[in-house]
C-alpha cells in the first residue's frame, strides 16, 4: 500500500428496501404496464437491481388522463399556500431519506456516492424547497398579475442526475399549479420510483404526479400527447430538435435544455491552483455526464504547458472504482451504449491527430468504464472539439489573445455553458458579455442552485430552468395580457383543447400538412 | 397648368442600402379600388440571405451599443416619422383605402409605439433580469440579451406601417437585428419607413425590410442556419406550421401567428421574447 492507497470504504446498502419490480405511479398507485418489463441494472457490475414496468402508448394515455382529472378536478382548486406546504412536505421527506435515494442514485447510475451524496440528493431537497415557497407568490413571478398554471405537463428526463433532474421538472411544475406526467430515462428509473413512495407518504393527491418508465417510444407517446399543455425536454440536441418539429402547430408551451461544448478558458492570470480543481470538476464531475461540462480546456499559450503537468498530476491522483466508495472520485459509465460512443469519439480523436493521455489506473472486470482522457494538440475542426462527448474526456485548445478565445469558444453550435478563469474582474466581466452561452462560470465551474436559472443559447435549447425564469416557463400570463394570443389554432391544438376527444397520439408532421 | 408629378421607385432596404431585388423582378402595387401605385422589388431568396447577412454583420454594433444609446436612436426615429406624416398618411390613404383622419390615428399610433419601445431599451433589464440568491460564496446574477438575428414576417392584415413598426420595434430594443418581411399588398409605407431608418440614426443592416412574397421567403428566413428567432406574427395565412417545423432544425426561437386589431400589441412580452437569459456566477473571496 502507498500512502495514495486506502482501505475500501463502501457505503452500506442496509438502509435499502428495494422491491424486485417496479409498476408505474399512475394516479397515485403503482401499477402494471402494458409493455415488456425491463431490467434496470447497476453499470458497476452489470447486475440487475429490479425489473421496472414499460409504459406503453395506452399507458401513457391513462397517465396523461389521471394528470388531467387531476389538474381539473384537485390541484387547480387548491390554494397556492397548500400547494406550496406539499412541496415542503415532499422537501422534508427528501431530506429525511437523503441517504437512501443516494445510495440507490449510486447504485443505478454509477455516480460516485460523494456526489450522490453531497449534491445530487441535497441539491433535490433544495429545489423542492426553492419552489415550494414560490407557490403562493405567483403574481411575482414576473409575467405580470394573477397568472395561470398551464395544465398537464409532460416531462422527459435524462440519465445522468436522475432525481435531480426529476426535481428540476416536478418541484417548479407543480408550484405554479400544473400537473405532472413524466418519464425518467429507460436506465435510470428507480429514484424516480423511490421518490413516487415519498408522494404517497406526503399524501399528494392522487394523479399530480404520474411517473410512466420506459424507453424512446414511451417518451414519444408522452410529449406527442395531445392532452398534454407544456413539454419539457432535457437530453440530446437531436432529441429536443424533433420535439421541437412535433409541436410545431400546438399551443404547447415547449422547454428544451439539450447538449453542450463548453468552453473553460483559462487566462494566464488565473488562480492556478484553484483553475485545476475547476477544470477537474468542470469535466471529470459525474464522469463528464454533463450536458454543461467544461469539455474544451481553452487555455493561454503561455501557461499550457504548466497547466497540462499540473492537470496529469492531478488527475493521477483521481480515484476510479467502486462508486459507492466513499472515496471514489470516477464512478462508472452509466450504459454499455454511453461507453460505445465515448470509445468511437476518443478513437476518432486519435485518428485526426489528437494526442491522447489518461492516467495510469486499473479497470474493473465488470461494469462500464472509461480513464479520465486528456487530448492535447487539439484543433477547432476536431470532432471530439466539436460533438458533445458526454464523458471523462478533456480537449485542450490554446489562445493568444482574449479575442480569440471568445472567437473559439463561440464556434459552436451550442451555447449553454462556458468558464472563465482570471484575476482580473474587469476581463471576466468583458469576456462574460461576448461568451454566447447561458451560464457564465467565472473562477468556479459546475455550480448548481435552485435560485440560479439555467438553460442554453442557440443549439443547446431554449427557456430556463431554476430561479424565478424556471418558474416563470411554466406559467401562463393572464387572459387579459395574452388576448392578442389568438393563434390560428391547428387541427391537432384544437384536439388538445378539448378534453373529451380520443386520447390517442397525433403525428404533429401529419396533423401539420 | 398642373404639374407633372414624380413618382417615387420602391426598392428594398437591405444593409442601409436601397437596392433593387437581384432577382430584377418586380411586382404591381395597387390602391384598394385598383389603381396603379408602384412597382414594388419582388425580393427573392437570395435577396433574403442577403439581408440576413447584413443583419448578422450589423449585429455586434448595434447589440454592443449602450441601452441608453439603443433608447436614443430608437426615440429618433419617432422623431423623423413626426416630421414625415403627411407622405406616410397619404401612402396610407391610398393603398389602404382608408379616410385620411384614419391615416393619421395609424401615423400616430405608429410614433408612439416607437417612443414606448424606446423608452424600454434601458429599462427592460432591470425588469426581465434579477440578481439570484445562491446558496453558496457567489456572487449571481441573470441577464436577458438579445437573442440574435430575428427574422419576421409582417401582419398582413391591419395598418400597414402600425403592423410593421409594432413587430419591428420590439426586437430591436434588447439589440437584434431584423429581416422583415413587409405587408405584400401594402408595401408603401415600409420602405418609406426604410427612408426613415436611413436617415436616422440606425446602423445600417440592423433593419432590413424586403417587399414582396412571404409565402416565397419565409421557408428560407425559417430554415436558414443563421436566422435565431422568427416571429411569425403575420403568417397566419401561410403553411406556417411548416415554417415552424423548418425553424426546429437549428431550434431557432419561433413565436407564433397572431390575428385581430391586438397583434403584435405592445408588450414587454414581445421585448422578451427575443432575448435570452445569461446567468453568471463568480466566486466571492473568503476574507
Amino acid at each position: 500500500m502507498s500512502f495514495l492507497d486506502y482501505a475500501p470504504a463502501p457505503e452500506s446498502q442496509a438502509l435499502l428496501n428495494l422491491r424486485s419490480d417496479y409498476g408505474l405511479f399512475i394516479d397515485g398507485e403503482f401499477v402494471a404496464g402494458r409493455g415488456e418489463p425491463f431490467q434496470t441494472i447497476n453499470p458497476a457490475t452489470e447486475k440487475q437491481i429490479a425489473m421496472i414496468a414499460h409504459a406503453n402508448s395506452a399507458d401513457v394515455d391513462t397517465a396523461v388522463a389521471a394528470a388531467r382529472r387531476a389538474y381539473a378536478h384537485t390541484w387547480s382548486k387548491l390554494s397556492g399556500s397548500d400547494r406550496g406546504k406539499y412541496l415542503f412536505r415532499i422537501a422534508r421527506l427528501v431530506q429525511e431519506r437523503a441517504r437512501e435515494l443516494a445510495v440507490a442514485e449510486t447504485l443505478d447510475n454509477g455516480k460516485p456516492i460523494k456526489e450522490s451524496r453531497d449534491v445530487d440528493v441535497p441539491l433535490v431537497a433544495a429545489w423542492f424547497f426553492y419552489y415550494a415557497g414560490w407557490a403562493d407568490k405567483l403574481d411575482h413571478a414576473g409575467v405580470g398579475p394573477t397568472p395561470s398554471s398551464r395544465g398537464v405537463a409532460a416531462q422527459v428526463i435524462p440519465w445522468n442526475f436522475p432525481l435531480l433532474m426529476l426535481a428540476w421538472k416536478i418541484a417548479p411544475a407543480l408550484a405554479a399549479g400544473n400537473t405532472v406526467v413524466i418519464k425518467p430515462a429507460e436506465t435510470t428509473s428507480l429514484t424516480a420510483l423511490l421518490f413516487a413512495e415519498i408522494l404517497q407518504q406526503a399524501d399528494l393527491p392522487a394523479g399530480v404526479v404520474n411517473i410512466v418508465t420506459g424507453g424512446r417510444e414511451t417518451g414519444q407517446a408522452l410529449v406527442g400527447h395531445p392532452d398534454v399543455n407544456l413539454v419539457a425536454f432535457t437530453g440530446s440536441t437531436g432529441a429536443g430538435r424533433a420535439i421541437a418539429r412535433s409541436v410545431a402547430g400546438t399551443d404547447k408551451k415547449v422547454i428544451l435544455e439539450l447538449g453542450g461544448k463548453a468552453a473553460n478558458i483559462v487566462f494566464d492570470d488565473a488562480p492556478i491552483d484553484q483553475a485545476i480543481e475547476g477544470i477537474v470538476n468542470g469535466i471529470f464531475f459525474n464522469q463528464g455526464h454533463v450536458c454543461c461540462a467544461g469539455s474544451r480546456l481553452l487555455v493561454q499559450e503561455s501557461i499550457h504547458d504548466d497547466v497540462i503537468d499540473r492537470l496529469k498530476a492531478r488527475l493521477s491522483t483521481l480515484r476510479l472504482g467502486d462508486p459507492l466508495d466513499k472515496n471514489t472520485d470516477i464512478g462508472a459509465i452509466n450504459s454499455a451504449e454511453q461507453l460505445k460512443r465515448i470509445r468511437e469519439l476518443t478513437d476518432i480523436g486519435e485518428q485526426e491527430g489528437a494526442e491522447r493521455w489518461s492516467p495510469d489506473c486499473v479497470l474493473p472486470d465488470n461494469g462500464f468504464w472509461f480513464k479520465p482522457t486528456i487530448f492535447t494538440n487539439v484543433s477547432t475542426s476536431h470532432r471530439i472539439a466539436r460533438d458533445e462527448v458526454f464523458g471523462p474526456v478533456l480537449s485542450v485548445l490554446t489562445f493568444r489573445t482574449p479575442a480569440e478565445a471568445i472567437a473559439k469558444a463561440n464556434n459552436t453550435p451550442f451555447g449553454l455553458s462556458a468558464g472563465i478563469w482570471t484575476e482580473k474582474g474587469s476581463r471576466m466581466l468583458a469576456v462574460a458579455d461576448k461568451l454566447r452561452a447561458g451560464v457564465i462560470w467565472a473562477n468556479t465551474f459546475n455550480r448548481f442552485d435552485p435560485a440560479s436559472p439555467f438553460g442554453g443559447y442557440k443549439e443547446s435549447g431554449y427557456g430556463r430552468e431554476g430561479g424565478r425564469h424556471g418558474l416563470a416557463s411554466y406559467l401562463k400570463p393572464a387572459a387579459s395580457r395574452a388576448a392578442a394570443r389568438t393563434v390560428n389554432a391547428a387541427p391537432a391544438a384544437r384536439i388538445a383543447a378539448t378534453e373529451s376527444d380520443p386520447k390517442t397520439p397525433v403525428s404533429r408532421k401529419k396533423a401539420a400538412k | 397648368m398642373t404639374r407633372l408629378a414624380v413618382p417615387k421607385t420602391y426598392k428594398l432596404y437591405v444593409g442601409g442600402k436601397f437596392p433593387r431585388s437581384e432577382s430584377g423582378r418586380v411586382y404591381e402595387v395597387r390602391s384598394h379600388d385598383g389603381v396603379f401605385l408602384a412597382n414594388a422589388a419582388q425580393a427573392s431568396r437570395k435577396d433574403a440571405r442577403d439581408a440576413v447577412v447584413a443583419a448578422r454583420s450589423a449585429l455586434g454594433g448595434w447589440a454592443g451599443a449602450t441601452a441608453y444609446n439603443r433608447g436614443q436612436v430608437l426615440y429618433r426615429i419617432a422623431e423623423l416619422l413626426e416630421g414625415r406624416r403627411a407622405q406616410f398618411i397619404d401612402e396610407i390613404v391610398k393603398s389602404e383605402g382608408v379616410s385620411a383622419a384614419a391615416a393619421s390615428a395609424q401615423v400616430d399610433e405608429a410614433i408612439d409605439r416607437w417612443v414606448w419601445y424606446a423608452g424600454w431599451a434601458d429599462k427592460y433589464v432591470q425588469v426581465a433580469g434579477n440578481a439570484n440568491p445562491v446558496s453558496g460564496p457567489y456572487f449571481n446574477i441573470s441577464v436577458p440579451e438579445p437573442t440574435g438575428v430575428v427574422a419576421i414576417i409582417a401582419p398582413q392584415t391591419g395598418g400597414s406601417l402600425l403592423g410593421l413598426v409594432s413587430a419591428v420595434a420590439p426586437a430591436l430594443v434588447s439589440g437584434n437585428t431584423v429581416v422583415v418581411v413587409a405587408n405584400e399588398r401594402m408595401p408603401l409605407s415600409a420602405i418609406s419607413l426604410g427612408e426613415v431608418l436611413a436617415t436616422s440614426d440606425v446602423p445600417g443592416g440592423v433593419v432590413n425590410i424586403l417587399t414582396g412574397s412571404p409565402a416565397e421567403m419565409a421557408p428560407w428566413l425559417a430554415s436558414h442556419a443563421d436566422v435565431n428567432a422568427i416571429d411569425l406574427v403575420g403568417a397566419g395565412d401561410l403553411d406556417w406550421i411548416n415554417l415552424q417545423i423548418d425553424a426546429a432544425e437549428t431550434l431557432t426561437r419561433v413565436l407564433q401567428p397572431e390575428n385581430g386589431p391586438d397583434a403584435a400589441s405592445p408588450s414587454l412580452d414581445r421585448i422578451v421574447a427575443f432575448t435570452e437569459t445569461k446567468t453568471i456566477w463568480h466566486t466571492k473571496g473568503l476574507i
